[in-house]
């Protein structure tokens, strides 16, 4: 069952939550939400449950108009951020609520309710915990309870509303390839709630970056993550360093630091957004830009070495990072203090007040022209 | 806390000064008075206690007091809980309003209560003026004597339950919402064992006030003995004609309701600090 | 953006779904509420507007200005004053003892906190009179003293006193278990002492629910009659309270002289409630915005 969100907006009193937005969630894919707090999120995920209704704009599933459909009758699994587990009724009872509450008609005999109950707490390896009271659970059982109790009416729709918030990492990491494996299990159309760019990354098919109650960018992972399209999107996912600066006879300059743009004649002011992985260190300045930077802090845990910089002779509102290889830097030894060059390798160019970036690439230097791609 | 962390007030001198006067002073407002009420009632033995208390007049004062209360506290009950759903559950214009004006209760003096509703239901009063016509009095009758009971006892279930409802938000309903219950059953399975304690020391409180409401009712019920005397009226009259022994075994009576709230008040505290049950277990995965 | 859905379908309101509540019984329980407000607390409300309305100024301005009324309401403010501060520092002991310290007995004590509003006013008001009457248990030791209680002003603050004492502590008690230890421990450990530690960092955050709890108490004890007229002997420009001025007008069957005092009086309530719920909003909107 697919989502089209067509054209919500929302306003809380004088705030406006969301303006506007238009979206297509693809049937059978884990989509994330993704934004920071007051981005609008939380509320688009209420409002395509139901439990929160729109000033203007439509929610389709599966191409039908459910906009006046009370959530009672949407047919979508909800897991609540505190999980909202009913606590006067054990693990068991939690699960069967949904199922219990069908019409006459279309409930279950007793034996049956039971019966899909134990299978929900297989599922779930829970199955020893049937008859606990919520309280007596730690997080990550209490989340998959949540779960189990929202897809036990089976729905066409799963809705998590950051559903790995309250957890500590280890748990969290387990519940995710968890869930990641149970939503490939049965393909039910899933959208998440988080302010987790890593989680976003890892967990979903497509995701939806959201800032002041719009959409800023949808794409994979790996797409959005390569070609982000907004300096905020930019900023959001993952570290960037930036060198803000006046473009200047074919270069972007600011006091010491300059990096070569060929072909940028117009003066105005732009900046240049870099990630880890496009810049490389060097004893001395390159050929096509000289951004002298003094070493801060050497981080060495992980896959790879983290060097922390700052800005010598010009300036820059967050530290620079750039990663080595461990290998690498056994090989150059760079050290607490030292001065060292950045070079770019790939560059990110937001010039004026136009939101798409121009990306550019020193490595097609042989041409005349920086290729842009 | 322990002395490593020491915090304001843990010498043992202030301590041990602060404790002392507080309980003594607490022994004198508060517990010997109790005290008093039952050495009073019993002053003359069991005999005349027991005497005082079966007294044709004191038996129709406390019928007359339960069945005043036994109207109340249905009403208020019923009257609390939706206030409090409504208040607690959404927003809507001049909610801030409903729920200072139900305080109103608390801030009236209970004779200008009375006054109030002799003023409206009265013979002289717009509305009790009309009635009359149809033969119905409601002043200076049982009637009278319920609505003022009504008035002055409304704010407290709701008092109970709009804090506790607010601090446990509306999550487990949405929820409930969600999974497709309807809305009794979301309120019978949901919200009912969730504000139970809470609920029943609202009754409790509302039903102490119920039966010993003085101001407001003497005001509107003409303290006719064997008639319109409730069980606080009637301690009055006794008081008044100097049989204070009499007095003070009705009195009595009403003081054992109000230890009685007292108790549940405590059981209801100590439910409620206490997890659903106990023994956290650790992760089993 | 990705896409957008298709635009040929209008996105028109249906029909009035969109506002639905999503939790159900709004309806219902704000109906009942309102009906239940107007009819119970508004409507008796009315009786008095009419019964004042059909006196004259002057009449109005002669009757709540008669001296014995003018020196019932000093009797009452006074009374009501003193009897409110005194919960003030009774009040806050309580709940410090009762939040800080460990003791036996401690639940008990806890318990009998609320016995001024479970138990009926009548029963308070013999009680402490007979306490307090020149043979009763504390009136003798007193009587000695040379402190009357009994059928003075006195008496009045007791009883006013005694009904109205869970107010501080409820309200002070809820904020002193939730003060951080932390900035209590900084202070203390800084070698500031105790005296300090409380003036500079625990009285900022409790004096708010401290002045609430005694607005209230004082609230309560303006209107206090059935605990009062026991003990207060209601000797004319001595010590009669205002409650009692309306309900003597009342026994003279004088209803227009009884509601225009008791307009007075509850123009007087109403402003001191809606006051103490603005400050008591203004206050946690303060705590909630840091």
């Amino acid at each position: 069952m697919s989502i089209t969100i067509d054209r919500i907006s929302k306003t809380f009193g004088r705030f406006q939550a969301l303006r506007d937005v238009a979206l297509e969630i693809p049937e059978g894919k884990l989509t994330a939400l993704l934004g920071p707090s007051g981005s609008g999120k939380t509320t688009l995920l209420r409002i395509i449950a139901g439990l929160e209704s729109s000033d203007s704009g439509r929610i389709l599933f599966g191409g039908e108009d459910v906009s006046s459909l009370h959530v009672r009758n949407r047919n979508i699994g909800f897991v609540f951020q505190h999980y909202a587990l009913f606590r006067h009724l054990t693990v068991a009872e939690n699960i069967a609520f949904g199922l219990e509450s069908l019409p006459r008609r279309q409930r279950p005999s007793k034996p049956e309710i039971r019966q899909r109950v134990a299978k929900l707490l297989e599922m779930i390896q829970l199955p020893q915990l049937a008859d606990r009271y919520p309280a007596q659970l730690s997080g990550g059982q209490k989340q998959r309870v949540a779960l189990a109790r929202a897809l036990a009416t089976q729905p066409r729709i799963l809705l998590l509303d950051e559903p790995f918030g309250a957890l500590d990492a280890k748990v969290r990491k387990d519940l995710r390839r968890w869930l990641r494996a149970l939503h490939d299990e049965f393909h039910f159309t899933s959208i998440f709630v988080t302010h987790d760019q890593e989680e976003a990354l890892e967990l979903s098919d497509q995701v939806v970056v959201m800032s002041q109650g719009q959409v800023e960018q949808v794409n994979t992972p790996t797409e959005l993550y390569a070609k982000p399209e907004s300096r905020f999107v930019f900023d959001f996912l993952g570290h960037v360093n930036v060198l803000s600066g006046v473009v200047r006879g074919q270069k972007l300059v600011q006091g010491d630091a300059w990096v070569s743009l060929p072909g940028n004649r117009s003066e105005q002011e732009a900046q240049l957004y870099l990630r880890p992985h496009e810049v490389h260190l060097a004893r001395a300045p390159d050929a096509h830009a000289r951004l002298p930077l003094r070493i801060d802090a050497v981080s060495l845990i992980g896959s790879e070495v983290r060097i922390e910089l700052v800005p010598e002779g010009w300036q820059s509102n967050e530290i620079w990072e750039v990663g080595m290889s461990h290998n690498e830097f056994a090989r150059q030894n760079p050290s607490r203090g030292e001065l060292w060059y950045g070079v770019p390798d790939i560059g990110h160019l937001f010039s004026g007040d136009n939101g798409q970036p121009k990306t550019v690439d020193w490595h097609c230097r042989d041409v005349a022209k920086a290729c842009n791609i | 806390m322990a002395n490593a962390h020491r915090r304001v007030g843990d010498q043992p001198w202030v301590r041990r000064s602060l404790i002392g006067t507080a309980l003594l002073l607490a022994m004198f407002m508060l517990v010997i008075p109790v005290v008093v009420i039952f050495a009073q009632a019993l002053s003359a033995g069991w005999s005349t206690f027991a005497d005082n208390v079966t007294d044709q007049y004191t038996l129709h004062a406390i019928g007359l007091t339960l069945f005043v209360a036994a109207l109340t506290v249905p009403l208020n009950l019923v009257f609390g809980t939706a206030l409090a759903w409504s208040v607690t559950r959404f927003h809507f214009p001049g909610r801030k309003l409903l729920i200072t004006l139900i305080d109103i209760p608390f801030a009236v003096s209970p004779v200008i209560a009375g006054l109030l509703y002799l003023l409206l239901y009265g013979r002289n009063g717009w509305l009790g003026g009309w009635l009359a016509n149809y033969d119905v009095q409601l002043m200076f009758s049982w009637p009278g004597i319920v609505m003022v009971t009504v008035f002055v006892t409304c704010p407290f279930v709701a008092r109970e339950l709009i804090p506790l409802m607010q601090q446990q938000g509306s999550e487990e309903e949405e929820a409930g919402v969600v999974l497709g219950a309807s809305g009794w059953r979301i309120f019978r399975k949901i919200t009912l064992p969730n504000i139970k304690w809470a609920l029943i020391y609202g009754v409790v409180l509302t039903n102490a006030r119920a039966v010993g409401e003085f101001g407001a009712v003497s005001v509107v019920s003409g303290n006719v003995r064997g008639e319109t005397n409730t069980l606080p009226l009637h301690v009055e009259l006794l008081y008044q004609d100097y049989n204070v022994v009499g007095a003070f075994a009705s009195a009595s009576l009403l003081a054992a309701i109000a230890m009685l709230t007292l108790v549940v008040k405590a059981f209801v505290e100590w439910r409620q600090s206490r997890p659903i049950v106990s023994t956290p277990e650790k992760e089993v995965s | 953006m990705s896409a957008s859905a298709n635009p040929s379908v209008a996105p028109v309101r249906r029909f009035s779904g969109r506002s639905k509540r999503v939790l159900p019984g709004f309806g219902l329980s704000l109906g009942i509420s309102l009906f239940f407000v107007s009819l119970v607390l508004l409507l008796p409300i009315t009786g008095l507007v009419i019964e004042t309305s059909g006196m004259t100024w002057d009449q109005f301005v002669f009757t709540i200005t008669d001296p014995r009324v003018v020196e019932s309401y000093k009797v009452t403010l006074w009374t009501a004053l003193a009897a409110s501060l005194f919960n003030g520092f009774f009040g806050l002991l309580l709940a410090w003892i009762l939040v800080r310290y460990e003791f036996p007995g401690k639940r008990i004590v806890d318990a009998f906190v609320d016995l001024p509003f479970a138990l009926p006013t009548a029963v308070a008001g013999i009680t402490l009179a007979t306490l307090f009457a020149q043979n009763g248990w504390y009136g003798q030791w007193l009587a000695k003293l040379g402190i009357e209680v009994a059928f003075t002003p006195l008496g009045i603050v007791v009883a006013m006193a005694f009904t109205s004492i869970p107010f501080v502590v409820r309200t002070v008690q809820p904020v002193l278990e939730e003060l951080s230890p932390a900035d209590e421990e900084a202070a203390v450990s800084l070698g500031a002492s105790d005296g300090r530690v409380f003036r500079k960092v625990i009285f900022p955050s409790l004096w708010p629910a401290l002045v609430t709890g005694i607005a209230l108490s004082f609230t309560r004890s303006l209107g206090e009659f059935g605990a009062i007229i026991f003990i207060a002997g209601n000797t004319p420009y001595v010590s009669e309270v205002t409650s009692l001025m309306v309900f003597i007008r009342l026994q003279e069957y004088d209803y227009a002289a009884a509601s225009a005092i008791a307009s007075v009086v509850l123009l007087a309530s109403l402003v001191l409630l809606f006051a103490i719920n603005l400050w008591q909003g203004r206050y946690l909107r303060r705590l909630e915005g840091r």
